[in-house]
Order: C-alpha cells, then structure tokens, then sequence
C-alpha cells in the first residue's frame, strides 16, 4: 500500500495586504518599479513552485497524495490556466488518489466564472472562501477588498460552477464588534449553508497595522473584552449545532463529513508535503520549513539547501502529537498514542492530565481532550504538555 | 627600611562631597609623584574593583605610598589613605581618618559647599587633622572660586585664601597642592622605641596571605616574627610580612615604625579577628592601653537574600562566605521562607551596601538572587520584660506578647536651596520626620536638620530628595539611637494565603497607605490565571486593602497556518518557560521580580 500524504501549496500573493494579516503574503501590485509587470513575479514564482514540485519526485515516489490544500495569500489570483498547469506537475510528480480532497482558498474580491471552470477542470472539489464578516464596516476596517455582496455573488457563482464543498472563513473579535454584529454575520453565513464554516478569534499579530492600532493603550478598548469574546465562541458553537454544523476543531465547524480532511492530517500528525515559499513539511519523522525570502526562494529552483529540516526527537514528536491532537474535539485517542509510541500516554503526562482533569479543563476516557473550559485557555493546558521544558 | 626619618613623612586623605573629585584628584597625585607613568595609569587607581569603578565610588578604603621631590630639594614619602565616600561607610571613614595627620578638602567650584563636605570635613576635625582646602573644577564655566572660598571661610572657619585653585581632570594647579601637602600636613610624631600601637583601618583577605592587614603605627616597629595581639577582639598570631602600599599593589619591607602607614600579615584566617578600630600591639610587649574609637560595626539593614534557583542555595552560602572574608560589616544567617525556600537574612551597613553586595554576588558569582524588602533592626520589648532585636518581619511576635516597640531614628542634615526648602520639608514631613532646626550657609542655601526614623529612609529617600530638589539638595546622616514607635506588621495575602517574604513592618499611620500601593504594585506583577486572585494587605488579620487579578479568560492559540507546527510551539515553550520565573505560593505562581517591586513603590 501507498503511503499517504497531504499536500499543501502556498502562494504569497495577495491584491492588498489585509490590516490583520501576519501571514507570509504580499501584494503583487506593489512590486519594485522594475518589475511592474506582476504576471512577471507571478510566473517567475510559479517556475521556481513546479520545479520545486518536479525535484521531489523521487522522494515522493512510493506516495499517493489523498489531500491537496492550495493557501496563501490569494490563490485565486491564479488564471485558470496557471491552476491547471500546478496540478499537471503535480500530477505527474505524485498520484492523487481517487477520492482525493482538492482544496483552495478563494478571494471573493478575486472571484470571476471563467476561472471557476478551470479549477474544476484542474480537479479542486473544495473552496475556501474568505469572508471574514457580514459587516460592510468591518470588512472596511479589516481591509478586506470585497463587501458581503460581493461575496455573496461569488458564493453564488462557485454554487453555480458545480462545488458542492465549500468553506466560509469568518472572524469573532474584531475592533468594535459587537455580539449583535457577529451574530449577523453567523446567521447570514449559516443561511447560504456551507458545508463548513470556520470560525476564527481574531487575534492581534505583531508587525500588523491591527497591531499598532489595537494592541496597546487607547486602541485596545476597542476590541471586545474576553467576555464577549468567549460569548461569541459559545454562540457560535451553539447557533451552529442547532444548524447541523458539529465543531471538530476549536475553530472548525461542519456538516456530517464535511471535515477538512487536509486540516485534520496536521492536528493528528499525519505526513503532508509543502510546496512554494515558507511552507512547511513533516515527512519522515522530520519538520521541513522553506525559506521565506523570495529571492532566495526563486534563485534556489527547488534544490533542496533553502530547506531548513528538525528531526524530531521521541519526546518532541509526543509533545506535538498531544497538542496538536488537543485541537482537535474528539482528542488524542490513547490507543494511537500507545500505538505510535509504545508508552501509555499515561505514563508519560499522567500528573498533568490528573490537574487538569481535576480543575475541570480536561476528559479523560479512551481519547484525552478539552472541555469547553479548556477550549478557552488551551495554550496554559497545551504549554504543559511540552516535554522539553523543565519547570 | 628603618631609619625613616618622620619629618619626611605625610599621612593624609582627601574629604569631598561625592562628585566634588576626590579620586580624580587622588590619581593626579599619584601620577605626578612619578610612582606610575601616565601611560601605566588607569583611570582611578584606587578604585581597583569593577563595581567601585562603574558606579565612580569608592567602596572600601585604599591607600598608597609615593614618593614626591618637593621644591625644597628634599624627598617626602606621601601615604594618601583613600576614605568612602558614603554615609553607610561612615565608621570606616572615620578610622581612616584617624590613621592621618591632616586632610586635604576637596570643593567644586561651582557647586560649592554640600552636606556629605561638611559631614566630612567636621569629621575630619573631631579627629583633630589639620585640614586645607582646594578649589576643584575651575575650569568650568560656573566655576565662582572666590565666592567658594568665602564660603569655605564662613561656613566652615579654616583658612582659604591661599586654596590652590585645581582642575583635578585637566591636570591644572596639581603642583601646587603637591607643595601645600607638604608644607600644611603636619609630619607624624610617636615613639619608634614605645611599645607597638598601631590603628587597623581596613582588611581585606588573601586567598594565599590570609588577611591583610592594613595598619597606621603610632608607636613602636613591628617586623616579621612580632607577635601581635589584636586589643578588642583578643586574637593573636605571628607576623609573617609587613610592607606599605604601591599603586595597586603590596611591597614587602623589614620593619615598619611610628609614623609609618603600612600592612601586616600574619596567617590570619578571618578578617573579623581583624575589626576596623581595633589596636595592634606586641603580644610579649603589649601597650599600656589601646587607641581610643574602637566601634563594633552593627548591621543597620536587614533584607533577605534568596537564590532564584532554590538549587543555587549551596551556591550562594560559600559566595557569602567569601565576601564575608573581606567586609565585616556584611552579617548573615540561613533563613526559610514558605515563599521563597531557603535563602539569607543578610545584615547591612546600609541600602547602598545591600546593592553593593547584592551586585557582586550576581555579577562575581553568577547568581540570580530575589531580594525582600529591606528592614531596619526593630527593638521589640515584649510583656515578660524580654527584648528582641527583630531583624526579620516573620518573626515578630503575636501582638499580645508584645508591650512595646522601638526603631532607629537618625539625625540627618540635608543641605538644599531656598527654592526646594518647602518641598524638601514636606518630604520630611511625609516621612515622620521631626523638625529640629535649620541655618543658612548663605542666602540662597539653608542647612536642614531633622531627626527621621531609619526606616523611612532605606528605600527611596535619597531619590525622593534628589527628584523633589531637581538635584540640589545633599543629604547626611548619623544614628541617633532607638525610640518608642507604633509599628505594626503589613502581611500581604495572595489569594488568602499569606505570602512571609512580602510581609514587612511599618508606622501605623503609614500602614493604609503602603498595604494600598504594594496590592496595586502586586496586581501588575501577577500574570492572571484561570481563576480569580485577590491580594490583600492586612494588618493584625484585619483587611485595609485589596486588588484582584481578574481570571484568564481566553488563552487560545491561532489557528495552524499551512501546517507550520513549530512557530506556534514556540510561543507554548515560551509561556512555559515564564513559568520558571515564577514563585509557587498556594495555587499561584509569583514572579520573582513581584519581590523586588515591593522595593520601588515610590517609582511610577
């Protein structure tokens, strides 16, 4: 049997950087004068991606890929053509399986219906829509360069192309929201019926224009308090179960198997390949991480030296296995923890599981996982769970 | 080395208030004496530690031998013995000053006379030196040389008209008081053949010499194989070297003699045998009685010191322990704290020698210390007649027991313009300080007087005073003595259980006010966590303040990003590394430095 892996391919460009965004993206309108031509960087980007792609052919060649994932930036900045061309090399440098789950992340300010064609052609079968909100204002603040209209006719559009999966990204948290405005968001979000919503809790990245304006001093008055945060998380759990939609990951929500399959293979530590600029790999019991500078990304046509790779120790590989899992609803299943490590997952973090489990943060049957208590202050329970910090 | 001839001989020092050049003008001595070239020299000689050097004070006294060629053709030995500068160091200032014949006073031309230069210089005085005045800094702009020197004259009442007019940094005039050391600085005098007498004024330890001792003969010789006894402390022991002192280093000779400065070293082995004040003399031969002055140094302030580490413990006892060896004022004994493990109750001169040692137990010995807040020595009287001197706030009493309570009172002087006396007074005010009188120097500047207790001024005084000043005021002090108080002990309680190493002692009046501003201080110190932490202060378990550290409510971490696990894990290792820092008290965890805040709550 073939072994399994996830691929993820990450195009950095964007239209506009978003207020928010700490993401590795940047604008292709802004490009040095002597490079004005964006389809330029663009092609030249997308070069340097597939021979990338076509160098790890023998490193792949007993894989089947049974997810694709393609992030970024703003993927559907890509032509139909250029899509098609990506997974052609792709194709040709490893299987997709039959079933294989093909997805994209899409714009709404980028959307146009002849594209939509091409990447159905090209074989994507699930869309990931960036909304982030219903609120012409908050989308206005955040920078997005589309309005809810705007989205709503892309959503139209993707329906009409034939996806039958789609995502709706959206934001609790933001400045100057208020329960009333998210709760719009969530109802008119839930009425288009997506077959998965992700719900994000905005959080204030350093180095982001959201940053110096929210994150210290008078600014920060303006986001919700951690109150109204948490009431927007349990509102949205609770809105979304009555609508059919069950959470799978602290901020996933879905439709009977509707899961994000690709997601899900990071936060069980299942193998997955990136591909393209700052992306990251886990493959053989190693972390891979490619550069993220540009130039250094373009000059190194795929070899494999802009490559920083960590073997993961024993103890490194537990402590992710149980963070990671922790995300997830259902949790760390103990029997894949006995059967990756050979240790009960007892013996390994039974004090911590014991506190945790005592002050009402943690469940522990056949899987370990987070209450909703714990949802909400899981980096203090997940911090505990890393081995190579001695306290 | 016998033979010396007295006459050529000059034991003096040099008085400044802080900043006013002393060890500048010291080093331009030394250079022009020709014992070092200018090449050879550092900059302040005689501030050889790192830390004295950094802070541009001097910490422990120095002394040095040179040689200078007067104009008279004749050959002089100079023994400048080096005298802190600090109020905390005031009883070593004073046996240094007793080792001398005269002093050299040292003024800024523009600044004038301050508190620490009267301080001194009438220190200088009771110890019946002759003392001459210089003009430092004339160089500069503000330089008023004429209107210092009738100052001098008022304020003062010795004789400055003929004050050499220097500029120590530039190396102007130095000549001149070179001249004035010889003919101002009266020669010593002392029978070479009266039994031993010679005045300890400092020691230090030697890994290989054992302590050094560093000694001014008023009568008698001493050579390798006296047998010395030390008067006050009763030690004994033979000597094995005497010598004087070059620049930085110790120079052997056979025989030192009245008159002479120099050292002795005897195979001591602690340098508390060797106590600062204390009288040398032969063993076989003793004198009739010792040198009058001798003080035992008490610790005035008392903090605990804790190693960050609890495993550093050992550690810090054997670094104690060296440092022991070279300051005998240092005092210390293990403690337990529920709070902070094992650690110190450290006794000391002063505030500023806490930092002293505080600093080069960190920098010298690697350690990472938490500090409690410091306390004066308290006389607690209780109701069966006994008395404790309590140096730790943990250990007082149960109220019952107690019938009464004193605490140090000093008499300060504090030396300010007409501009800052209102303010200067209400800070006097504000710290239970009584008004005992104040006189003008001269028409812009009055001398204050008040007696304030030591407790109120261990912390935050001295910047307090500098800050409400704008930098003009000077300050000084000396112990009174002990007075009846109304103290009562703040204890601080972190979520209900009573954290020992915060607790401390304070004026009932004042009690309100520092319980409101350490549970305001504490509530910034204290990272939330997933439950509610009130911090309380209460004084005999009666509540007078409260803040409350609200509970986490939302620690969640952004999503995964195109599966780049390991930024995100990075920010889990970091907030659980933080926990490191952190001081387990009940279910909460303190940071360390939440300890030390306590000590700055005047900072805003």
């Amino acid at each position: 049997m073939k072994r399994r892996v996830g691929i993820y391919i990450h195009i950095p460009f964007c239209r506009k950087k978003c207020n928010y965004c700490d993401f590795l993206s940047f604008p292709l309108e802004e490009t040095k004068p002597e490079e004005t031509q964006s389809k330029t960087k663009k092609s030249a980007y997308l070069k340097a991606l597939c021979e990338e792609i076509r160098q790890s052919h023998s490193r792949l060649k007993d894989c089947v890929a049974d997810t694709v994932f393609i992030g970024g930036g703003t993927p559907s900045l890509l032509s139909g053509e250029e899509i098609e061309e990506l997974f052609d090399e792709l194709r040709s440098c490893i299987p997709l399986s039959e079933d294989a789950e093909l997805s994209m992340e899409m714009n709404p300010g980028t959307a146009r219906p002849d594209r939509l064609a091409a990447y159905r052609r090209a074989g994507i079968n699930r869309v990931s829509v960036g909304l982030q909100s219903a609120c012409d204002k908050e989308l206005e603040l955040l920078g997005r360069i589309h309005t809810f209209a705007q989205f709503e006719q892309t959503y139209a559009m993707l329906r009409e192309s034939g996806f039958s999966n789609l995502n709706v990204d959206i934001m609790s948290a933001l400045p100057f929201q208020s329960m009333e405005t998210y709760a719009e968001t969530l109802e008119r979000v839930a009425a288009l019926k997506p077959e998965h919503i992700s719900a994000y809790s905005l959080i204030v990245e350093p180095g982001t224009p959201f940053y110096d304006r929210f994150a210290e001093g008078e600014g920060q008055n303006a986001l919700p308090d951690e109150e109204t945060d948490r009431r927007m998380y349990a509102y949205t759990t609770e809105y979304l179960k009555e609508r059919g939609y069950h959470r799978y990951e602290i901020s996933n929500y879905a439709r009977d198997g509707f899961a994000c399959r690709h997601n899900l293979k990071y936060w069980q530590m299942e193998e997955y390949i990136g591909f393209g600029l700052g992306s990251a790999s886990y493959f053989g019991g190693k972390r891979y991480k490619n550069t993220e500078d540009f130039g250094t990304y373009l000059s190194a046509q795929g070899r494999d030296e802009k490559r920083e790779e960590t073997a993961l120790a024993r103890e490194e590989e537990m402590e992710e296995f149980m963070f990671l899992g922790l995300r997830t609803m259902r949790g760390v299943p103990k029997k894949a923890f006995y059967d990756r490590f050979g240790v009960q997952m007892c013996e390994v973090y039974g004090s911590v599981i014991d506190k945790y489990v005592q002050s009402g943060l943690l469940v522990s049957d056949s899987c370990l996982r987070l209450t909703d208590a714990g949802i909400d202050v899981s980096n203090t329970v997940m911090a505990d769970f890393l081995l190579s910090v001695s306290v | 080395m016998s033979g010396i001839d007295q006459s050529k001989i000059r034991n003096f020092c040099i008085v400044a208030h802080i900043d006013h050049g002393k060890s500048t003008l010291a080093d331009r001595i030394i250079e022009k004496t020709g014992l070092l070239t200018s090449r050879e020299m550092q900059d302040q000689v005689l501030d050889n530690m790192e830390l004295e050097r950094e802070r541009g004070i001097t910490i422990k006294a120095q002394t040095v031998r040179t040689v200078y060629t007067a104009r008279d053709g004749q050959e002089y030995i100079f023994n400048l013995i080096d005298t802190p500068g600090h109020v905390d160091f005031n009883y070593e200032v004073s046996r240094a000053l007793a080792a001398c014949d005269g002093a050299i006073l040292v003024v800024d031309a523009a600044q004038g006379i301050e508190a620490q230069t009267l301080a001194n210089v009438y220190l200088a005085l009771d110890h019946d030196l002759d003392v001459f005045p210089v003009i430092n800094k004339i160089d500069l702009p503000s330089a008023e040389p004429q209107r210092v020197k009738d100052e001098i004259e008022d304020v003062i009442g010795i004789e400055a008209q003929d004050a050499p007019l220097i500029s120590a940094k530039n190396g102007i005039g130095i000549e001149d008081v070179l001249e004035k050391i010889v003919e101002k600085i009266p020669a010593p005098t002392g029978d070479a053949s009266a039994p031993l007498k010679a005045l300890i004024f400092d020691s230090v330890y030697d890994a290989y010499k054992g302590v050094i001792i560093f000694c001014r003969l008023m009568e008698g010789t001493v050579q390798k194989g006296t047998p010395i006894l030390m008067m006050a402390t009763g030690a004994t022991a033979e000597v094995v070297e005497v010598g004087y002192f070059g620049a930085g280093q110790f120079i052997p000779c056979e025989e030192l003699s009245a008159g002479m400065v120099g050292y002795i070293t005897a195979s001591i082995k602690n340098v508390k045998d060797t106590a600062v004040g204390d009288t040398v003399t032969n063993a076989k031969n003793p004198c009739s009685e010792p040198l009058p002055g001798y003080k035992k140094v008490n610790s005035m302030v008392y903090c605990g010191l804790y190693p960050s580490d609890g495993a550093k413990y050992p550690d810090l006892r054997d670094a104690l322990e060296k440092l022991k060896l070279n300051d005998a004022a240092l005092n210390y004994e293990p403690e337990t704290s529920i709070a902070l493990g094992f650690g110190f109750r450290c006794g000391f001169l002063g505030l500023l020698h806490l930092e002293i040692i505080q600093e080069r137990l960190e920098r010298e010995y690697n350690l990472d210390l938490v500090t409690t807040a410091p306390g004066v020595v308290y006389r607690v009287y209780k109701t069966n007649g006994e008395m404790i001197e309590l140096t730790n706030p943990s250990n007082l009493p149960d109220p019952a027991e107690i019938d009464y309570m004193e605490e140090p009172i000093v008499s300060a002087e504090i030396m300010v313009t007409k501009d800052y006396i209102g303010s200067i007074m209400e800070l006097c005010q504000e710290r239970r300080g009584v008004y005992i009188g104040m006189d003008y120097m001269e028409e812009t500047r009055a001398l204050l007087r008040y007696e304030l207790p030591l407790n109120e001024i261990i912390y935050d005084f001295f910047d307090a005073l500098k800050s409400r000043s704008k930098g003009y005021a000077s300050f000084d002090y000396e112990i009174k003595g002990y007075e009846h108080s109304e103290l009562v002990k703040l204890d601080i309680l972190v979520n209900r259980e009573e954290v020992d190493a915060l607790s401390f002692i304070v004026h009932k009046d004042s009690a309100y006010e520092r319980g409101r501003r350490m549970c305001e201080r504490l509530k910034e110190e204290i990272p939330r966590h997933l439950f509610e932490i009130p911090i309380q202060a209460a004084v005999g378990g009666k509540i007078i303040a409260r803040e409350t550290v609200k509970a986490m409510r939302k620690d969640v971490l952004a999503k995964c990003y195109g599966g780049d696990i390991t930024r995100k894990k990075k920010l889990l290792e970091k907030q659980k590394e933080g926990k490191k820092r952190m001081r387990m008290i009940g279910n909460v965890e303190i940071p360390q430095k939440a300890f030390m805040s306590v000590l700055k709550l005047d900072e805003k």
